[in-house]
C-alpha cells in the first residue's frame, strides 16, 4: 500500500468518524443529560456519571405522559391510514388515467403543501370549532391531514405511474371493475411504496407541533411534542432540563427504532418516488 | 385486505376516543397553573371549594409559557367558547382580554378594598372589575451576601453602585481563579421579561412608563436615556453576552450555580436558591432593586396573576363564587405559607405565620405595594405590540447594535405610528 | 376493428368516470382542511380583523399591504420588520440549503462507496432526521447554552475559544446557530435523496473513466453531477420549500428575536401575539405568494416537468 493511498484511507475514515459523531452526539448528550438531576445538570461534561432514573419517573408522574404517548400513537396511525387510503385511490386516478385538468389538479395539490402552516391556523381553528372537535383527537387528525395528504398523493402518484400498463389492461379485458383493479392488482404492487410513504406520514404526524398546540386544551388530549414543549418545573419559571431530556429520549427512541428497521425501505422508497419528479 | 383491516382498526380506535370525553353540565372549569406545586395548590383549593359548595370543579392545565397561554385564551375567547369558566390571567392582560370577562363587582361585595389598590385599579377596565387579584409579583435584586462580605461591600442602593460593586467583585473573584464569575445577570432575552426589567431601569431614574396614563408616548426623555446608558454598559462588562438570551430560569441557573454576584429576578427564586442541593444555599440576600442615581427611586415591575370569569360561561355566578373563594384572605394565606406566593391583601404582610415562612415579605412590603405597572391598560389590545417594540429596541441597546439615543427616538416614532388612530 | 375502437373509448370513458369517483373523497378532505382555511386567510388579508373583536371586521381593501395616512405610508410593504423577516428567511434558506446540499453530497458519496460498517453509518445519519423538531430544538438549545452548554465546554477545552460564546443570543451568531441546527437535522434527508439518485446511475461510464485515468474530482463534475441533476433539483425544491416556511425550530431556539425572525414567525406573531388577524393574514398571503413565485422560477430554470408528462 503506497503512502499516498494510506493517507487517503486515513482521511476517509476520519471523515466517516466525523459524520458519525456529528450525527449521533446530540442524541447521546440528551440521553446523558436525562440521567442527571438537580445542580448536577448545570455542570457540562461529556462523560456519563451517576445514573439517576428520577427524571424518567417524574415525567410520568407529574403529567399524563403515558396518555400523551397514546394520543400521539392514535393520531399518527389514524392520519397515516386515512392519508394512505385517500392517497392510493387518488393516485390511481392521477397516475393511470388521462383526463382534462389532471396537471392543474396536481399543481393545486402541490401548492397546498406550499402554504405555511401558520397561515391556515385561524381558518383551521374556526373549522374545528364549527365541527365541534376542538380539544379532541379527531380535531388533530383532521388538521394533520393538510400536512400528510398532499405529499402522500404526490409520492404515490409517481409510484403508480411507473407500474407497467399491461397489468391493468389485462384485468380490464377480463371485466374487472376499477376498484378491483386498484385493490387486487395495484395494492399488492404498491405495498413497498405505501410502507415508505406511510412511514414518512407517520413521522410528520408524530412530530407535528403547531396544530397540536393550538387545537388542544387539556393535558389529557395533548400529543407528545406539545407535552414536551410545555413541560415545566414546580413553579412558573422553572425549566426542568432533566425532565425535558428524559421525555425527549422516550419519544425519540420509537421513531429511531422504526427508521432503523425500515431504513432500506425509506432509501429505496425515496429513490423510486420523489426523485423521479 | 390487510389495508382495510388496518383502516377498520384505526376507525375503531377513533370512535373509542370520540366517546371518551365526559363533561357534566353542572361543573365549573378553571385554568390555573401548569404543573407542579402551582397546579397542586390550585387543585387542593378548588377541591375544598367543591366540597363546601357541592359543585364540581375541573382543573384545566394550560401552557406554562405566558405567551402560549395568552394565545390559547385569545383563541378560546374570540370563539366564544365555554371550555374554561375561570381564567387565570397575567397582570398585563385585563386590557387585552377585558371585553370577554364579566364584571365581578356585584359578586365581590367590597372584598376588593382589602387588596392592593394599584392592582385593583389595574384590573378595572372601563369601570368594570374584570378580575380579582390572586397573587402578586415584583422584580427584586438578589445578591451573594457571602461575596459582599468577603470583599467588604455594602448592598448597593443605586444602579451605578451596583455596576461598580459587581465589576469589583467579579474582577477580584476572577483574579482568584474563579473564571466563570459574572457581576450581574437579568432577563435580557427579547421577550416580555426584558420589558419588565427595562421598565424598572427607566422608572428607577424617573423616566416614566413608556406610555403615560393619558396615552401619550413619553419614553423619549433624558431620564430614560440615562437608564439605558447604564444598562447598555453591562453586557460583556459585568453581564455575560448570553444574558441577551436569558429568561428567568437561565439567569437563576447562573446565579444558583454560584457564577453571579447579583441577579434581578422574581421572588420565586428565593425558595429555589435556598433548596437543599443549591450551591448558594444560605449565601443569598434579597433587597429592593437599586435607585436610578441618588435622587431616583427603588422600584419593581408589577407582576402576578388574577382570576377572571368568562362571559361565555354557562354558570357565571358559580364561577364567580369560586373566584371569591380562591382570592379570599384564608386561601391567600395558605398559598403564601405553603408556596411563597405573594398575597395581594395588605393585612397578610403582617400575619406572623406568613412572615415566618417568608422573612423578606415584610422588608419588601413597600416594593410590592408600589410596584410599577406596565402600560397595558391604556394601550389595551395593542399592548403586546408596544411591549414588543420596547423590548426589541432595548435588546438592540444591550447588544450594542444601536445607541440609546437612536433606540429611544426610533421607539418613539414607531409607537406614535402605532397609535395614529388612538390606542 | 371499429367495434374494438368503440369499446376502447367506452372503456376510457368508464375509466375517467371512475377516476373522478376515486378522486372525490381526497378532494373533499383537501378542500375542507386546506381550501376553506386558505380562503379565510386570503379574505382576512383584506380586512381589519382583530381577534378581540372579530364581529366588527370591516373590509379595508389593500390597506394591510399599503396605505397612505396623514402624510405617511403604512402597511406591510413599508414595514421594516417585515422586510427584515423576508431577508432573514431568504438568507437562511440560501445558506442552509446550500450547506445541506454540499454536506448531503459528501455524505451520499461516502455512503455510496463500499466499506465495512456502511449499514451502521447509514443508520447513524438517520437519527437526526428522526428526532422531532421540537425535541432537537430543545436539545440544541441546551447544548448551545452559553454557561452550561457542552459545545462551549468542548471548544474551550480544545482551546478554540477562550470565552464562552452566547450562540443563540449574540446577534452575530444567532442566525448561524439556527442554520447549524437545521443543517444537522436535514442533511440526512438531503443525503438520502442524493444517495437515491447516485444508486441508479449506470456504472459503465465510471468504468470507462477509470480506465482512461481521469481524476475522480473531474469525474464527479463531468459525469456524476449532470446525471443526478434532476434528483438534486427535486431535493432542492423540497428543502427550499421547507426552509422558506421554517417556524418551530426558530420559535423554540430563539423565539421572537429580530435577528432570526423569519416570515412565518412574523406572521404568527402578528396573528397570535398581536391578535392582528387581518394584518397577519396579509403577511401569510404574501409569504404564500413569495413561495409560489420562487417555486415556479425554480421549476422553470430547473426544467422539471410535473404531472403533464405521464405516459
Amino acid at each position: 500500500m503506497s503512502a499516498k493511498r494510506f493517507i487517503g484511507r486515513i482521511a476517509f475514515w476520519a471523515l466517516l468518524i466525523a459524520i458519525a459523531v456529528f450525527a449521533v452526539f446530540p442524541f447521546y448528550y440528551a440521553i446523558l443529560s436525562s440521567f442527571r438531576s438537580g445542580s448536577q445538570l448545570f455542570t457540562a461534561s461529556i462523560l456519563p456519571g451517576h445514573i439517576d432514573f428520577r427524571n424518567y419517573i417524574s415525567v410520568f408522574t407529574e403529567q399524563p405522559f403515558g396518555r400523551n404517548i397514546l394520543n400521539s400513537v392514535v393520531v399518527a396511525f389514524t392520519v397515516v391510514a386515512i392519508s394512505l387510503f385517500l392517497g392510493l385511490t387518488a393516485a390511481y386516478a392521477l397516475g393511470r388515467v388521462q383526463f382534462a385538468g389532471r396537471g392543474l389538479l396536481l399543481l393545486t395539490i402541490l401548492s397546498v403543501s406550499m402554504f405555511p402552516q401558520v397561515a391556515v391556523l385561524s381558518g383551521m381553528f374556526e373549522l374545528i370549532r364549527t365541527l365541534g372537535i376542538y380539544n379532541s383527537l379527531p380535531g388533530l387528525i383532521l388538521s394533520n391531514l393538510i400536512l400528510t395528504l398532499p405529499f402522500t398523493v404526490w409520492v404515490l402518484t409517481t409510484f403508480m405511474r411507473e407500474l407497467p400498463k399491461e397489468l391493468e389492461e389485462a384485468a380490464y379485458v377480463d371485466g374487472a371493475s376499477p376498484w378491483t383493479v386498484v385493490s387486487r392488482i395495484f395494492m399488492p404492487l404498491m405495498w413497498p411504496a405505501m410502507v415508505t410513504t406511510g412511514l414518512l406520514a407517520f413521522i410528520a404526524a408524530w412530530n407535528e407541533f403547531l396544530f397540536a398546540l393550538t387545537f388542544t386544551l387539556s393535558a389529557e388530549q395533548r400529543t407528545v411534542p406539545v407535552a414536551i414543549a410545555l413541560l415545566s418545573g414546580a413553579s412558573q419559571f422553572e425549566l426542568p432540563w432533566g425532565n425535558i431530556m428524559a421525555a425527549s429520549v422516550i419519544v425519540t427512541v420509537p421513531v429511531v427504532v422504526l427508521v432503523l428497521i425500515f431504513q432500506r425501505r425509506i432509501v429505496s422508497g425515496l429513490t423510486a418516488g420523489a426523485v423521479k419528479g | 385486505m390487510k389495508f382495510q383491516a388496518l383502516f377498520g382498526a384505526s376507525a375503531l380506535a377513533l370512535a373509542a376516543v370520540l366517546t371518551a370525553s365526559p363533561v357534566t353540565a353542572a361543573s365549573v372549569s378553571i385554568s390555573c397553573g401548569a404543573v407542579g406545586q402551582e397546579l397542586e395548590l390550585c387543585r387542593e383549593a378548588a377541591d375544598a371549594w367543591a366540597n363546601k359548595t357541592g359543585n364540581e370543579v375541573v382543573v384545566v392545565s394550560t401552557p406554562n409559557s405566558t405567551t402560549e397561554r395568552l394565545a390559547l385564551y385569545q383563541q378560546l375567547l374570540a370563539a366564544g367558547a365555554d371550555d374554561i369558566d375561570v381564567f387565570q390571567i397575567d397582570v398585563i392582560w385585563p386590557g387585552i382580554l377585558g371585553s370577554h370577562f364579566i364584571d365581578l363587582a356585584p359578586y365581590s361585595v367590597g372584598a376588593e378594598k382589602e387588596h392592593f389598590s394599584s392592582i385593583i385599579e389595574n384590573n378595572t377596565v372601563e369601570g368594570k372589575l374584570v378580575a380579582m387579584p390572586w397573587f402578586t409579583d415584583a422584580g427584586v435584586l438578589y445578591y451573594r451576601s457571602d461575596l459582599l462580605e468577603k470583599h467588604g461591600e455594602d448592598v448597593p442602593q443605586t444602579w451605578e453602585e451596583m455596576t461598580a460593586t459587581a465589576k469589583k467583585i467579579q474582577d477580584a473573584e476572577r483574579a482568584e481563579g474563579n473564571d466563570g464569575m459574572w457581576g450581574f445577570v437579568f432577563q435580557g432575552k427579547a421577550y416580555e421579561g426584558l420589558t419588565c426589567d427595562a421598565l424598572e431601569w427607566i422608572d428607577a431614574y424617573g423616566g416614566g412608563t413608556i406610555v403615560n396614563a393619558e396615552g401619550d408616548v413619553t419614553v423619549n426623555n433624558e431620564s430614560a436615556l440615562a437608564a439605558l446608558k447604564v444598562a447598555g454598559s453591562w453586557v460583556g462588562n459585568i453581564a455575560p453576552e448570553g444574558v441577551l438570551n436569558y429568561a428567568e430560569e437561565e439567569a437563576r441557573g447562573v446565579f444558583q450555580s454560584g457564577n453571579a454576584v447579583f441577579m434581578r429576578n422574581w421572588p420565586y427564586a428565593w425558595a429555589l436558591g435556598n433548596s437543599v442541593d443549591s450551591p448558594v444555599k444560605g449565601k443569598i440576600g434579597v433587597t429592593a432593586l437599586p435607585k436610578g442615581g441618588s435622587d431616583g427611586k427603588h422600584t419593581g415591575t408589577l407582576g402576578g396573576w388574577q382570576l377572571a370569569v368568562s362571559k361565555y360561561s354557562k354558570n357565571p355566578e358559580v364561577a364567580a363564587d369560586l373566584v371569591m373563594y380562591l382570592t379570599s384572605y384564608d386561601e391567600q394565606k395558605r398559598r403564601a405559607v405553603k408556596g411563597a406566593y405573594n398575597p395581594t391583601i395588605a393585612a397578610l404582610y403582617e400575619d406572623q405565620e406568613v412572615l415566618e415562612a417568608n422573612p423578606f415579605f415584610g422588608e419588601l412590603y413597600d416594593t410590592f405595594v408600589n410596584a410599577v405597572a406596565r402600560p397595558s391598560r391604556v394601550t389595551g389590545t395593542t399592548y403586546n405590540q408596544v411591549s414588543n417594540e420596547f423590548w426589541n429596541e432595548t435588546h438592540a441597546v444591550l447588544s450594542g447594535t444601536k445607541s440609546p439615543e437612536d433606540a429611544l427616538s426610533d421607539l418613539e416614532r414607531s409607537l406614535k405610528r402605532m397609535s395614529r388612530r388612538g390606542w | 376493428m371499429s367495434v374494438a375502437a368503440a369499446s376502447a373509448s367506452e372503456l376510457t370513458r368508464a375509466r375517467v368516470r371512475s377516476a373522478w369517483i376515486f378522486l372525490t373523497p381526497m378532494m373533499i378532505v383537501l378542500a375542507l382542511v386546506a381550501g376553506w382555511p386558505l380562503i379565510r386567510t386570503i379574505y382576512f388579508a383584506f380586512t381589519d380583523a382583530n381577534l378581540s373583536a372579530l364581529d366588527n371586521t370591516r373590509f379595508i381593501g389593500l390597506a394591510n399591504f399599503l396605505e397612505y395616512y396623514e402624510g405617511e405610508w403604512y402597511g406591510l410593504l413599508v414595514d421594516p420588520d417585515w422586510w427584515n423577516a423576508v431577508w432573514n428567511t431568504i438568507w437562511f434558506t440560501v445558506v442552509s440549503v446550500a450547506l445541506e446540499t454540499v454536506f448531503g453530497m459528501i455524505v451520499a458519496l461516502t455512503l455510496n462507496t463500499a466499506f465495512k460498517g456502511r449499514g451502521y453509518l447509514r443508520a447513524a445519519i438517520l437519527i437526526p432526521w428522526a428526532i422531532p423538531t421540537i425535541v432537537s430544538a430543545k436539545m440544541w438549545g441546551w447544548m448551545l447554552h452559553d454557561q452550561f452548554g457542552i459545545l462551549n465546554e468542548i471548544l474551550m477545552g480544545i482551546g478554540i475559544i477562550s470565552q464562552p460564546i452566547a450562540w443563540t443570543a449574540s446577534p452575530d451568531t444567532a442566525m448561524w446557530a439556527v442554520i447549524m441546527v437545521d443543517v444537522w437535522k436535514t442533511t440526512p434527508f438531503m443525503a438520502l435523496l442524493i444517495l437515491a439518485g447516485l444508486q441508479i446511475l449506470p456504472t459503465d461510464c465510471y468504468e470507462a473513466a477509470k480506465v482512461d485515468g481521469i481524476h475522480p474530482v473531474r469525474v464527479f463534475f463531468k459525469v456524476t453531477l449532470p446525471l443526478i441533476r434532476p434528483a438534486l433539483v427535486v431535493a432542492l425544491i423540497f428543502r427550499g420549500l421547507d426552509a422558506l416556511r421554517i417556524f418551530d425550530l426558530i420559535y423554540v431556539l430563539t423565539s421572537n428575536s429580530r435577528e432570526t425572525m423569519t416570515m412565518s414567525v412574523y406572521a404568527r406573531q402578528q396573528l397570535v401575539d398581536f391578535q392582528e388577524v387581518g394584518y397577519g393574514s396579509a403577511a401569510s398571503t404574501m409569504l404564500f405568494m413569495i413561495i409560489a413565485v420562487l417555486v415556479v422560477l425554480t421549476l422553470t430554470v430547473g426544467k422539471v416537468r410535473l404531472g403533464e408528462d405521464a405516459k
